[in-house]
């Protein structure tokens, strides 16, 4: 092709492209609401982003979200950074390095909000041949994972289990190789629950050594699925064909069901000491919960954003995008494509002076 | 005579080409231009240097209690580094060989058809992405490496190295070294197969002349002659190997020990691998000590470098 022809074709592109971009911000959305915003953090959201960020795009055809999934730890210093507008986190900001601090002061003169948007449960998956379900107390969980019972057929495993015959297989506990969130939730869980036998400090780093460790949540299942004998933890959307084990609630054995997840949120308190300002809802998850129905193994995930903006376009769209994830058909969306467990209508009505608070 | 006009009116404007003043211009532009490019290449290297030394002063200067993990950076990187190094060795111990076996089969062995289709193949495997080989390691070769990585524990588990027990799901670091093995031997084979063809042909031809058999002939004419061309593609690949993030960080089920265990399910991790692991969820402090790290692994592909640069020079004086 000729070099003008190229030309011609770049230059019709050119003019199509700011057609399109033209179109774009006219805005024939119902709404009223333009522009595009961006938010980055937790991998863990990265499925409930995507269908919020899709739905919301969808009612507002005006806007353009991004959610770009770094991390928690990203997302947040791109938030105090001033990089994004919104950010998720799987940790409540803490004053630990002044993130606290930074937080609030990015969000002067406005107010700092920061909500659980998103609640998942992790599941105990486990790959053990002819077992097609398995019992679990938090001691003897906590005892695999640190190593001290080395085989299925371990007395504490028996005893969890009556009746069934355990196999002799070694036990290949597996752990995520990357800082993640489910770690940290995982190993709080256990020890709140289990402090005389899980002994090491709550981490998003595996602080064991000398177990099996794969990449990421896909990585986990993987390498519980290649191995008979595997057990590790992943998010319970995540464990495909693998065996999920019920954990020891109470005097109860408890599956991790959305709507037991749901329900230690809900029956959690505030962590009063890390909000500062009211809009701002940080939760001490109880795991010790022995309340039927509930499965404290929990990922709680949350929306960080401010109440001012520096133009009040933006504001507005941070303020309908929040709106829309922390609500009911919000919620379902995030249910539907990640496997999250929907907030309770109560919790909605108690984070919605925040959301109204933006702009 | 009409031809030797020519001939010496084409040579009179050559003469007057070379030393005419347009020739000139572009003889600067081009001295120009590649001292230019040179001092790019320096002044990039001396900016990540720079960067990694900047950036990594934090965490060399914070105390131990910051650090992620509560230990000192030495304490933190040492078995990075050592995991680093044993990965890259296993590759390189398995592949140069291999290489070299591939590169002389290729020159010297191989009928004349084939070889264009199978060096074309060996180099088809340094195209391959390395996300690709590592999805290829956790999904093919580790599962299938559980039963033999099993019969080592069993025959040969007195040895350090296959003490076992066994990993039941192969993510091993003999495996993240065999797939390093397949990453760097085109690097290595293409390296040593230029050298081979290039043994003078009088020198083959004389000791065949003198009695000698295909392997005598190929020991005392083309290894001699190759020989620092096998070293220099050794540094290659194990420049690769040190470096190469993505297939590790897939495969490798890694827990911060440091131990000669290639089968078992704990290994140490490699530099590169731990940035890419841990990075996403990094913040401050941890991340100067990440770049640290990384500090460190730039000085060991350094010192790999220079002592590859020595062997060779040494090799051939001049």
């Amino acid at each position: 092709m000729s070099p003008s022809r190229w030309l011609a074709i770049f230059a019709s592109l050119a003019v199509l492209a700011i057609g399109v971009s033209a179109c774009g911000s006219s805005g024939d959305s119902s709404s009223g609401l333009s522009g595009q915003i961006a938010g980055a953090g937790s991998t863990a959201q990265e499925a409930a982003q995507e269908a919020w960020t899709a739905e919301f795009e969808n009612e507002n055809s005006g806007v353009t979200i991004s959610y770009d999934a770094v991390g928690s730890g990203g997302g947040r210093e791109q938030f105090i950074a001033g990089g994004v507008a919104y950010a998720g986190s799987d940790a409540a900001l803490e004053e630990e390095e002044g993130e606290l601090g930074k937080a609030l002061e990015r969000c002067k003169p406005g107010k700092l909000v920061e909500v659980p948007a998103y609640v998942s449960p992790i599941a105990i998956v486990y790959n053990l041949e002819g077992i097609e379900s398995l019992q679990l107390s938090p001691e003897t969980l906590a005892k695999i994972f640190n190593q001290e019972i080395t085989s299925w057929d371990d007395k504490a495993i028996a005893a969890d289990n009556p009746g069934v015959e355990l196999p002799d297989t070694r036990i290949t506990p597996v752990n995520r190789s990357d800082e993640s969130g489910t770690t940290e939730n995982f190993t709080d869980y256990l020890s709140q629950v289990v402090p005389s036998v899980w002994t090491y400090e709550v981490s998003g780093d595996w602080p064991v050594k000398g177990g099996e460790a794969a990449q990421g949540t896909s990585g986990v299942v993987e390498a519980v699925s290649a191995g008979d004998g595997a057990i590790g933890y992943a998010d319970a959307s995540q464990a495909g064909e693998l065996g999920v084990a019920k954990i020891k609630v109470g005097n109860q054995y408890a599956e991790p069901t959305p709507e037991a997840a749901a329900k230690v949120l809900e029956e959690s308190p505030e962590a009063k000491d890390l909000a500062k300002g009211p809009y701002m809802f940080p939760y001490e998850l109880d795991r010790k919960t022995e309340s039927q129905g509930t499965y404290p193994i929990v990922l709680v995930s949350y929306l960080i954003a401010c109440t001012k903006y520096d133009s009040a376009g933006e504001a507005e769209i941070v303020k309908g995008y929040l709106e829309y994830a922390l609500s009911a058909e919000g919620q379902e969306a995030a249910a539907e494509n990640a496997g999250s467990a929907p907030l309770s209508p109560a919790l909605e009505e108690k984070f919605k002076p925040a959301i109204e608070a933006i702009g | 005579m009409e031809l030797r006009a020519d001939t010496t009116t084409n040579a009179g404007q050559l003469l007057a080409a070379a030393s005419g003043g347009e020739r000139r211009v572009g003889d600067r532009i081009f001295s120009n231009l590649s001292v230019a490019a040179a001092v790019t290449i320096l002044a990039l290297l001396a900016g990540v240097a720079f960067f990694l030394l900047l950036e990594a002063l934090p965490a060399v200067t914070a105390s131990s209690s910051e650090l992620p993990g509560d230990q000192s950076l030495v304490d933190y990187i040492a078995p990075l580094a050592f995991g680093t190094v044993l990965a890259a060795s296993i590759a390189v111990l398995i592949a140069v060989p291999l290489a070299v076996a591939v590169a002389l089969f290729i020159s010297h062995i191989a009928p004349r058809r084939m070889v264009l289709a199978l060096g074309y193949m060996v180099d088809l495997l340094a195209a391959v992405p390395s996300i690709v080989y590592g999805l290829w390691g956790i999904f093919v070769l580790g599962p299938a490496a559980v039963g033999p990585m099993e019969w080592l524990e069993r025959k040969l588990g007195f040895l350090p190295f296959f003490e076992g027990p066994a990993s039941a799901t192969g993510r091993t670091m003999l495996v993240a070294g065999l797939v390093l093995t397949v990453m760097i031997l085109p690097i290595v084979s293409a390296v040593a197969r230029e050298v081979f063809a290039q043994t003078p042909r009088r020198l083959q031809e004389g000791a065949l002349a003198l009695g000698a058999t295909r392997w005598e002939m190929i020991k005392m004419t083309v290894l001699p002659f190759g020989r620092s061309s096998i070293v220099s593609g050794a540094m290659l690949g194990l420049g690769r190997a040190l470096g190469e993030t993505m297939a590790v960080t897939i495969i490798l089920s890694v827990s911060g020990i440091v131990t000669f265990n290639l089968i078992s399910q704990a290994n140490p991790s490699t530099i590169a691998a731990n940035i890419a692991l841990n990075f996403p969820e990094s913040s401050g402090l941890a991340v100067n000590t990440l770049i640290a790290s990384g500090l460190v692994l730039f000085a060991i592909t350094l010192v790999t470098n220079l002592a590859a640069r020595a062997i060779i020079s040494r090799q051939n004086p001049q």
